[in-house]
């Protein structure tokens, strides 16, 4: 099994190297093939082995090769495989295989065809390395890769302005993630001596109530602080308050990246570490209530925002951010398996709306602005009808996929009793209303209502090709079915096996289990519980307020006009960083610089020092006047001196 | 093997190339050539130091040892451990990049400046290779005087400011490195470096001694206040200059420190630690808000140097706290390879961005950052290449930016929480400066016509920066060799900085 697994992510890394290298000498068709075959390679390969780990194949946790031997430890590229990677790795190289389809259609008219698919080869080798990975280093080595690609790609068309803000911008806060999650590893190896996931969990429970003393006179477990630290870095990478600041922006990049980065698979690897360390979270229960109350700050309030945005791919930026928060919430309440299974679930919805949503845009002409859509529902039918399938498994409509992850993380918040829970439930309850407002918002505003594009535009549309299409398809089927194939074994069924430990105490997918009796009764129960009628709400209100009477959201405005502007400028974070962080280390930097290095340092230290010679030596020559009689003077004087002083002792 | 004196060798082949370059007067192409023939055996010749090496034994290899001065019993006296083996071939490797880098953007006094890099190239190897403090205060001090002229002569606008800023100052740290040498000659009766090593010192003579060598050291390295002569130098220096600066000429303050000030006077270093590394910290913080403003390529990346450099002093000095705190010595040797291995990728990586502003620099003119822009578009193997470096100047994982960064922030927890958080915000600080500078040179609009069209590398440039890349890529993805042979040479060396040189103890 192990040529496979190192198969599975070579495969991209030659369609990158290969396409990178020799791109200029490769022609369009050539560079797609090259680089959708090693996905679809990686993605057969993927499959061999999840029907490896499920039909009861032994973990795979081995190491490649020693990268670095140093102080007595061994630093390993290994690859872990156990369920939770061989569920990621499908989910991963599926939504990659369809994006790279999708992309043939989306980038066709390009300049940077051949590099943006060199580009997201590497993305899905890195993404498979960070979660394949068996240790923390090699962790670190994927997650930090993720994010150059992500930079990269946000900044694709790098002649706008935008774009390049953006990807700075999306890197230095994943920068300050990474900052905590570096301290994380730090202090894994300072306590664990050793980066490796297996000696780590197994050494964890005995340092559960060893402490360390960070600040003088504050006593912190140390489980906890790594816990923490780590999942700082989660916050960069998932998206979380306050470090949600970049992924809005990073929607300048091209469509198909905000599907697969943004969507689907870089911005859930803070999800998916922190499940992949739940031994270590099970440990502490504060650590656990951050994730969750950070998680379900997200989740609400980022989902207010999103229904105040124009553009169609912000509402979904929004949306995924919210989303994300929804999975922090699963796992703060260590219902780490209903975490990873929204992760599933939302990857195919998600990618699903990012892509019908581009392919709107295409077949508009790359407007992304709402107020300038309306009623493509005639022209675009397999994007319209594929889209609501999207919406409607993004607000948990019972029976579609978004659904049972939904319900499964919302209830499980009502059942745990880490603290913070009670305020996250409402939070969580309350972001359903909040998602399906602006889900269906979006929804009716781009395909129902009024046509409002310019009639040249008008002219053109048309159903986008089937490049595009068909993936939107394959997305769908998942979108719809997966939740109904999955959610008894993956939720109840403890399938992860020891891929996730949860305490005892903890476990209230184990409770929630109890009263579960297939998927059918979910589904039914589904339509009485109050997440489903929140969900009917939103919906309803999107379509008064956007179809009928279109008129009642300028009104709002008006009336909530505070609100709005909070909204509007998203709670104030872009423009405090950029005051606070980005043009203080600025002015600090000048200071220091103009101050310090200029001035003190150079002006008085350096030149000075030039100086005072030189006034020195101004001095000295007039001592040395060429007078026979001062030498002789001073001689005399110099003499006495000396005489007088040899007497006196 | 040991039957050719390899260490002379690669120390005496250069410089007498550099002489017969400069025989070769206004010939240039002959110049050019024999300087490559030389650079490139002198390269070869290196080689057998890491095929050759031992990493289990602990001491030096390679060992030549005559008699040189009797009088003051002064001997030629050679030999290598892990750390200066690398550096010798990093300095090996950088000389032969700057000829060719020099190749045809050189054109006044052609002989004059492959000479010069030669000759420099053997007296750099030497103050490597030298065992005895004469010996190594000799190539220390002529190492210089190369410098100074390729600044002074193929320099800038403010070229002769400069050298004369660069040689005064370096020259105050030598000043003191050579009275402190002349002190334990005197103490010892010897100038062999390994004596030193065991003599016994009382701690005041090890304090003052310690300030002598840091300060001798840290003007070199260089480490805050003491490194305003970088980035003036830098700038007003020709391309080759700057990389030989960058790439080799820091790391032998840092070196200083490894083979002089640790071992000779632990019991003072270990009472002073605190201020190199308050210093080194400074130099990761300050000097990373400072290369955030500037407005010329070289300045920012001259900034950059320092603060990478700062995570190499850091490196060296943690081994005290980790003892002091745990008791052991684990967690130190990490810290301290990682140091070198610090050493060994900023010689790739600023020498790799001082040659790409070469390359621009020879095509506009001018460093000012605010004349370039958007030149992704015309040149995209350069843009690709420049990117690169400038992730590997940021730490990024898989680059060799990141293996000795990841390694100090991981052995500085051990010695304390906060020495690692500062150190750590270099992930912040480092990515910030240098993607920002990547966004307006790289990416973005190009602000004038002739940034439009610039052509991109030719084959000379794309080699010499490709070689980098390979490099850099290479030792990020798999650093074990490198790693590898410093581990003997570490532990002999942590074992004499714990052991107190105190009379009597």
């Amino acid at each position: 099994m192990k040529s496979v697994y190192v198969g599975i992510v070579l495969a991209p890394l030659l369609g990158t190297i290969v396409t990178g290298l020799l791109g200029r000498w490769l022609s369009r068709e050539a560079v797609h093939r090259i680089c959708i075959g090693g996905v679809a390679l990686s993605l057969i390969l993927s499959l061999v082995a999840f029907f490896h780990v499920v039909g009861g194949g032994e973990t795979f946790n081995e190491p490649i090769y020693r990268w670095m031997f140093s102080d007595g430890i061994s630093f390993e590229i290994g690859f872990l495989v156990d369920r939770l990677t061989a569920l990621m790795i499908v989910v991963v190289n599926f939504v990659s295989l369809m994006v790279h389809i999708y992309t043939i259609g989306y980038m066709h008219d390009d300049p940077g065809y051949k590099r943006f698919f060199s580009y997201i080869s590497l993305f899905t080798f890195s993404m498979l390395m960070l979660v394949m990975s068996n240790n923390f280093l090699q962790l670190f080595f994927g997650w930090e890769a993720v994010g150059l690609v992500s930079y990269l790609l946000i900044g694709f068309w790098y002649q706008r302005e935008s774009a390049i803000y953006a990807n700075m911008k999306a890197f230095l806060v994943n920068r300050v993630g990474d900052f905590g999650f570096l301290l994380g590893i730090a202090a894994i190896l300072m306590y664990f001596n050793s980066l490796d996931y297996a000696d780590v969990f197994r050494a964890a429970p005995l340092l559960q109530d060893v402490t360390v003393e960070v600040i003088p006179g504050l006593e912190w477990s140390v489980i906890t602080l790594i816990c923490i630290l780590l999942f700082i870095g989660a916050m960069g990478k998932s998206a979380q308050v306050p470090l949600h600041v970049w992924l809005p922006d990073s929607m300048e990049g091209p469509t198909p990246i905000s599907a697969l980065i943004h969507a689907a698979t870089m911005v859930t690897a803070g999800v998916f570490m922190v499940a992949r360390m739940s031994p270590l979270y099970e440990l502490s229960e504060t650590a656990l209530s951050v994730v969750l109350v950070i998680g379900a700050l997200t989740a609400f309030f980022m989902g207010l925002v999103g229904i105040v945005q124009h553009d169609i791919k912000r509402v979904v930026a929004y949306s995924t951010l919210s989303q994300l928060g929804y999975m922090m919430v699963g796992l703060g309440a260590s219902a780490y398996a209903a975490g990873i299974f929204h992760l599933m679930t939302h990857a195919f919805f998600k990618a699903l709306m990012f892509l019908a949503a581009g392919s709107v845009i295409i077949a508009l002409h790359h407007e992304q602005d709402m107020r300038k859509m309306g009623g493509l529902k005639r022209y675009m039918p397999v994007t319209y009808w594929t889209m609501l399938i999207g919406c409607l498994a993004l607000i948990g409509f019972p029976g579609l996929s978004g659904f049972f992850s939904k319900d499964a993380i919302i209830e499980a918040v009502g059942e745990s009793e880490i603290p913070g829970a009670g305020l996250a439930y409402l939070l969580v309850l309350l972001g359903v209303f909040v998602t399906a407002l602006y889900t269906f918002r979006m929804f009716f505003l781009t395909f129902h209502g009024e046509e409002r594009m310019d009639p040249h535009a008008r002219e053109h549309l048309h159903e986008s090709p089937a490049v595009v299409t068909v993936p939107l398809v394959l997305l769908a089927v998942p979108a719809v079915l997966v939740g109904w194939l999955t959610v008894e074994p993956l939720l109840f069924g403890g399938w992860f096996g020891e891929a996730i430990r949860v305490a005892a105490e903890h476990d209230v997918l184990a409770r929630m289990g109890e009263g579960f009796h297939g998927a059918l009764s979910m589904v039914l129960h589904g339509l009485l519980a109050p997440p489903f009628w929140l969900a009917m709400a939103g919906v309803a209100t999107a379509w008064y307020a956007y179809l009928k009477r279109p008129e009642l959201p300028e009104l709002a405005k008006e009336r909530a006009g505070v609100l709005y502007r909070v909204l509007v400028n998203k709670y104030g974070f872009d423009d405090f960083n950029q005051a606070v962080f980005g043009d203080g280390s600025v002015r600090l930097g000048r200071g220091l610089w103009q101050v310090g290095d200029v001035t003190v340092i150079d002006g008085v230290m350096v030149n000075g020092t030039a100086r005072g010679v030189g006034r020195l030596a101004v001095v000295m020559r007039l001592l040395q006047s060429g007078y026979l009689y001062h030498y002789a003077f001073a001689m005399i004087i110099g003499l006495l001196v000396l005489l007088s002083w040899a007497v006196a002792a | 093997m040991n039957a050719l004196p390899l260490l002379s060798l690669v120390i005496w082949v250069p410089i007498a190339g550099g002489v017969a370059v400069l025989a070769a007067g206004r010939r240039d192409a002959l110049a050019r050539w024999l300087a490559l023939g030389f650079a490139a055996a002198t390269l070869l010749l290196s080689l057998p130091l890491y095929t050759g090496f031992d990493p289990a034994v602990r001491g030096m290899q390679f060992v030549e040892d005559h008699a040189w001065i009797e009088a003051f019993n002064i001997r030629y006296h050679l030999g290598v451990d892990g750390i200066s083996m690398l550096l010798i071939l990093l300095t090996t490797y950088s000389t032969l990049l700057v000829v060719v880098a020099g190749w045809d953007s050189v054109r006044y006094r052609v002989s004059q400046y492959m000479g010069a890099f030669l000759i420099m190239e053997g007296l750099m190897i030497g103050v490597f290779a030298a065992l005895d403090a004469a010996l190594f205060y000799v190539f220390w001090e002529a190492m210089l005087i190369p410098m100074f002229l390729i600044i002074g002569i193929w320099g800038g606008e403010r070229r002769v400011y400069s050298a004369i800023k660069f040689f005064l100052y370096t020259f105050l740290g030598s000043v003191f490195l050579l009275v402190a040498i002349l002190y334990l000659y005197f103490q010892s009766d010897s100038f062999e470096i390994l004596d030193y090593h065991r003599l016994a010192l009382t701690q005041t003579e090890q304090i003052l001694l310690f300030f002598a060598f840091l300060l001798a050291f840290a003007v070199k390295v260089p480490m805050w206040p003491v490194h305003t002569w970088l980035p003036d130098a830098h700038v007003e220096a020709p391309t080759g200059g700057s990389v030989i600066l960058a790439a080799i000429m820091l790391k032998l303050g840092a070196y200083g420190f490894v083979r002089f000030l640790l071992p000779i006077v632990p019991d003072a270093a270990s009472q002073l630690d605190w201020v190199v590394i308050a210093l080194s910290l400074i130099a990761i913080v300050y000097i990373a808000l400072v290369a955030l403003v500037q407005e010329d390529m070289k300045k920012l990346i001259a900034y950059s140097s320092i603060a990478h450099m700062g995570f190499a002093t850091l490196g060296f000095f943690l081994v005290f706290s980790i003892f002091e705190r745990t008791g052991s010595l684990e967690g130190a040797a990490l810290g301290f390879e990682g140091a070198v291995v610090q050493l060994i990728s900023h010689g790739f990586i600023s020498g790799a961005l001082f040659l790409c502003v070469g390359v621009l620099y020879d095509r506009l003119h001018t460093r000012r950052i605010a004349d370039y822009g958007g030149i992704a578009k015309p040149m995209p193997i350069f843009a690709t290449l420049l990117v690169l470096f400038a992730m590997g100047n940021v730490g990024l994982p898989g680059t060799s930016g990141f293996v000795g960064e990841f390694m100090v922030v991981l052995s500085a927890f051990r010695a304390d929480f906060w020495i690692a958080f500062v150190a750590a915000t270099t992930l912040v600080l480092g990515a910030a400066y240098t993607l920002w500078l990547v966004k307006r040179v790289v990416f973005g609009t190009a602000p004038s016509e002739r940034v439009a069209r610039l052509p991109d590398v030719n084959l000379r440039e794309g080699m010499v920066l490709g070689s980098l890349a390979v490099l850099v890529l290479l030792v990020g993805v798999w650093p074990d060799p490198v790693v590898d042979v410093l581990h003997g040479s570490v532990e002999n060396l942590l074992q004499h900085v714990v052991r107190s040189k105190l009379p009597g103890a």
